[in-house]
């Protein structure tokens, strides 16, 4: 019998979570907190395995489970899990990200039982997400992932929590009941119905070109409509994104560095799997919706980040701006374009832009991991996040100084580091789909670069405020947090080869599928 | 009577005996722990005697009032498990109020009877009486600590409310008799009885029938009276009334309204769905300015009776199976819900304003852990009870083309959760300065919640076994 790695992995922090509620929360704190540290560690380590024993010259579903979960009423849902070239980066990602999370959040002393419980439970529901192949499977770790979340942010969070909390839950919420609809007309749609995730990609639902008046125009609208709103809430894009600067602000560093580094690539991951492969058509048809949306997220991201003053806030702006990249890549997959684009290079095009996407998902978790840690650096010394009120700090924290610069050059797209190799691949490959929002686009970077390149000029640069003459630079737990983050941003920008052809494989095979079913030159995207 | 028809009797026969049998012991001695084993033991020997009868089988007709079919089977179950869960949470909660506690039993026991023969009636005139016998022990229960005025107040309005329901009904089946010249129920009292107004008057009469249970289940534009008696009563009948009681009712519109082709009768069918939709809209909505956790479980409680509209309006195979599933998701979680209340309770008044509950996770996890996955099951948030409910809610919704309503039923939860979420944060916030924290700790009632949270996370984690048998029973 082989082992069930996926299921192990998924359920490792579970256990973990009902140990730590058997513990004492006076006496066993530290025991408390070595039981999350193991459990999110050995929840890694697995993920970490999983490299081995994947085959990523494959482009098929592969670590597959599958059981029956419960048979009601002709309604048949599977707990049906596996992992492809798409899910492996975002899983190590998720679970790499917990762990250093737990790591850094060794230094909160609050209630430390239920934040570790929290903790545990959302990274059950985060990597559920991720591995689940059935449409119901996929919905139940999605709610089970908000549900904790909602708490680290209600009762861990900045003085504006509850609002936060309760705004981040009610967005999140609307969006997945209205996928959850549209989960359920894809099931009425399916033919034998079916929950399962692969098998309505397969049944080809939609196919053939799609427009105003064909068969299923209503219900494959109201799915496409209904999965968008729920994931582009979660991306979040332009105009869904209101709830994010608030859960942002005021989450705990941790539940930051999740949110924006695992949370938001949930929705992406969404588009990905199910938008493009189970509905083409529509995707095709509403193509133009999503890249003017992204085009707004990428613009007005960046204008409103280079408008802040508190640092998280920024950091909160600057991952709508990212995200608006990942959907850019996403768009110009599948989009509709000017007839003397199409041949082989469109293909080409579509599946650069993918890859690009995909690894614009990764080293937007490793990148804006780093950097919601670094704010909770400064944050814990000078309790204020006021970019105004630093200055010269790179004299003071040089350590700290340099670390952050690193995530921040990351970030604005330095070549070299990891950042640049996805924001590149986006661009390049929606060139050769829209040239005119592509064109537009790469102005965001120049706006990118002018907000962090700002930020860093008021923190570091300049005279010492003498307020802080005071703090420290960072300690260990901080620099473990850190660190392996760098590292891999580094890694990442130097030699991406490795993480580039796992997600080459998948996206090639879901590119070259996505042709065999929409036969185009149709859509209203056609002058982009 | 025939030895068939003796033996689906039987468990109705216990249940009443039991009432009588805890009154002669109040007579000989009162001692609540007496009448609180008796209760038990009778509820027991009811779902043995059930057992026995077997459920599942073909309709068993016992005169021309009852019908003991798997729907009244289903409900008499659940009727009965509430009840036992209702009397183990009044144990404790009883213990601390200075009133006479044997009594209580006997009017819960005689409730029960009439929510039970309820569901199995046949006949108008059996309908009726089970109706009023319900009733008139609810009297009793939810003015049952008289000296609270606000107990007083609610049981002369539930009074009030049971007259004009009990009009309603009257007329209404007055009518029907008009027309058909029969009392029993058409067709033996096979689901969707009523679902055939052939003349105008006919219709007039199944109206009727209707806005009385519409009363009965706090249905909007009906729902007026419920969030007060919510209030007023004491947590555990609280609890009772909103699943037993209602449930009871609910089976009787399944009986009488549940049918595949409820679309062919225009009026019914716009009515049905104007109803559902409103319920569920102003339920919610209302719940969103209450302060007090007992209204607004009560205002929630009318939006859950919309919803459990879905399925009659949908019809289709799994109609009967979903809506059943679903009330006992709703009974779990209601129970729950009130059964926190009911031990946070005690001394001269219900623990049911929102700062009693300030901080309440720090000083008893456990209760907060309970009502916080009530709260998220009545939300439908995976992996609750009511997330299943829900989604064969939004399946057979789903599957019949019924868009509308389902987005209502979708806008109704994305509007529940804040009020839901709210008391949750107020859970979770900072326990305030001098707060109580000696309260005894009822072994019972801690048990039956524990017993209950189990049930909502598995009834979440692993339907299977309650759906399939639920869905096969009512034939799904």
């Amino acid at each position: 019998m082989t082992i069930p790695l996926l299921s192990l992995m998924t359920f490792l922090p579970l256990v973990g979570m009902v140990i730590i509620l058997c513990l004492n929360r006076e006496r066993h704190v530290n025991a408390i907190r070595g039981v999350a540290t193991v459990f999110a560690a050995l929840s890694f380590l697995v993920s970490a395995y999983l490299f081995l024993p994947f085959n990523s010259a494959d482009s098929a579903i592969q670590l597959e489970e599958k059981a029956l979960w419960f048979d009601a009423a002709g309604f048949v849902v599977n707990y049906h899990m596996g992992i492809d070239g798409l899910s492996l980066p975002l899983i190590f990602l998720t679970t790499l990200l917990t762990l250093l999370s737990v790591i850094y959040s060794w230094r909160i002393t609050e209630r430390v039982k239920e934040y570790m419980a929290f903790f545990m439970l959302l990274e059950v529901g985060m990597l559920g997400v991720f591995c689940a192949l059935d449409f119901f499977l996929f919905y139940v770790f999605w709610e089970v992932s908000l549900v904790p979340m909602y708490f680290l942010i209600g009762i861990w969070g900045g003085p504006r929590r509850e609002y936060a909390a309760i705004k981040f839950f009610i967005y999140t919420l609307v969006g997945s009941l209205a996928m959850l609809l549209a989960i359920l007309a894809m099931y009425f749609t399916s033919q034998p119905h079916t929950f399962d995730i692969i098998e309505l990609t397969n049944q080809k639902l939609f196919a053939g070109p799609f427009g105003f008046g064909v068969k299923h125009f209503w219900v494959a609208t109201l799915a496409f409509w209904g999965f968008f709103l729920g994931f582009a809430i979660k991306v979040p894009l332009f105009p869904f994104h209101t709830w994010l600067p608030d859960a942002h602000v005021e989450a705990p560093t941790a539940g930051s560095v999740i949110l924006a580094g695992v949370l938001l690539k949930m929705g992406t991951y969404g588009f990905v799997r199910v938008s493009l492969p189970m509905l083409p058509g529509p995707a095709q048809y509403f193509a133009v919706v999503i890249v003017l949306l992204a085009l707004a997220s990428i613009i007005y991201g960046a204008l409103v980040a280079m408008a802040q003053t508190d640092l998280k806030k920024l950091i909160a702006y600057s991952s709508v701006n990212h995200m608006g990249y990942v959907m850019l890549g996403v768009a110009a997959a599948v989009g509709a374009t000017v007839p003397d684009r199409y041949g082989p290079t469109l293909e080409v095009a579509r599946i650069t832009a993918l890859n690009g996407a995909v690894l614009q998902m990764f080293n937007h978790g490793i990148i804006t991991g780093a950097l919601f840690f670094l704010v909770g650096v400064i944050y814990d010394r000078a309790h204020t996040r006021d970019l105004n009120s630093f200055g010269g700090l790179a004299k003071q924290m040089p350590v700290y100084a340099g670390i952050m610069m690193m995530a921040s050059f990351a970030s604005l797209g330095l070549p070299t580091l990891s950042g640049f190799v996805s924001e590149f691949l986006v661009f390049v490959g929606s060139f050769g789909v829209y040239r005119v929002f592509t064109a537009l686009a790469v102005l965001g970077v120049i706006f990118t670069a002018v907000y962090f390149l700002w930020m860093i000029q008021r923190i570091f640069l300049g005279p010492l405020n003498r307020q802080w003459t005071e703090l420290t630079d960072m300690d260990g737990g901080e620099l473990v947090a850190t660190v392996p983050l760098c590292f891999l941003m580094l890694f990442i920008g130097i030699y991406p080869r490795p993480l580039l052809d796992l997600i080459n494989t998948a996206m090639s095979g879901l590119v070259y599928e996505m042709s065999q079913v929409i036969h185009l030159v149709q859509g209203w995207g056609m002058w982009g | 009577m025939t030895a068939p028809e003796l033996l689906a009797l039987l468990p109705y026969v216990v249940l009443a005996t039991t009432a009588v049998l805890v009154m002669l012991s109040i007579a000989a001695r009162r001692s609540h722990g007496a009448a609180l084993i008796i209760s038990l033991l009778g509820l027991a020997v009811t779902l043995a005697a059930m057992a026995y009868g077997g459920w599942g089988g073909a309709p068993q007709p016992v005169t021309d009032l009852l019908v003991v079919d798997p729907l009244a089977t289903v409900f008499l179950g659940l009727t009965v498990l509430a009840t036992v869960i209702v009397a183990l949470l009044a144990a404790g909660y009883l213990q601390q109020q200075s009133v006479q506690r044997e009594e209580f039993y006997v009017l819960l026991l005689t409730a029960t009877l009439g929510a039970a023969t309820l569901a199995a009636s046949s006949h108008f005139a059996s309908l009726f009486l089970s109706l009023e016998l319900l009733s008139v022990s609810l009297y009793g229960l939810i003015a049952y600590q008289y000296e609270r005025p606000l107990n007083l107040e609610a049981g002369i309005k539930y009074l009030v409310l049971a007259g004009v329901t009990s009009a309603f009904l009257l007329f209404g089946m007055a009518l029907l008799y008009s027309q058909t010249g029969d009392l029993r129920l058409p067709g033996g009292g096979a689901p969707g009885a009523l679902a055939g107004p052939v003349t105008p008057v006919y219709l007039l009469g199944a109206l009727m029938v209707l806005v009385g249970m519409g009363f009965k289940l706090a249905l909007v534009p009906f729902h007026m009276w419920s969030p007060d008696i919510y209030q007023g009563a004491p947590a555990p009948v609280a609890a009772f009334l909103a699943t037993v009681s209602k449930g009871g009712v609910f089976a009787v519109l399944l009986r009488c309204f549940l049918t595949d082709r409820l679309s062919e009768h225009a009026s019914l069918y716009v009515l049905f769905v104007t109803v559902a939709i409103v319920s569920m809209l102003v339920g919610n909505l209302l719940a969103l300015l209450q302060t007090n956790l007992k209204r607004l479980l009560g205002y929630s409680s009318i939006a859950h009776l919309g919803y459990l509209l879905v399925p009659v309006v949908a019809g289709g195979h799994m109609a009967a199976g979903t809506a059943v599933f679903y009330l006992v998701a709703y009974f779990v979680t209601m129970l729950a819900a009130f059964g926190v209340v009911a031990v946070l309770s005690g001394g001269s008044r219900d623990a049911a304003e929102f700062h009693e509950y300030q901080g309440l996770a720090w000083r008893r996890p456990w209760l907060t852990a309970v009502l916080t996955t009530a709260l998220l099951s009545l939300a439908g948030v995976p992996v609750t009870a009511g997330f299943m409910g829900k989604a064969y809610l939004l399946a057979n919704g789903a599957e019949a083309g019924e868009w509308v309503l389902l987005l209502a039923l979708v806008a109704g939860s994305a509007i529940s959760i804040y009020y839901y979420l709210r008391v949750i944060m107020v859970m979770f916030g900072a326990v305030p300065e001098g707060a109580s924290v000696a309260r005894p700790r009822p072994v019972l009632a801690g048990l039956v919640l524990g017993v209950l949270l189990g049930l909502l996370l598995g009834l979440g984690a692993y339907p299977g076994p309650a759906l399939t048998m639920l869905l096969a029973l009512m034939g799904g």
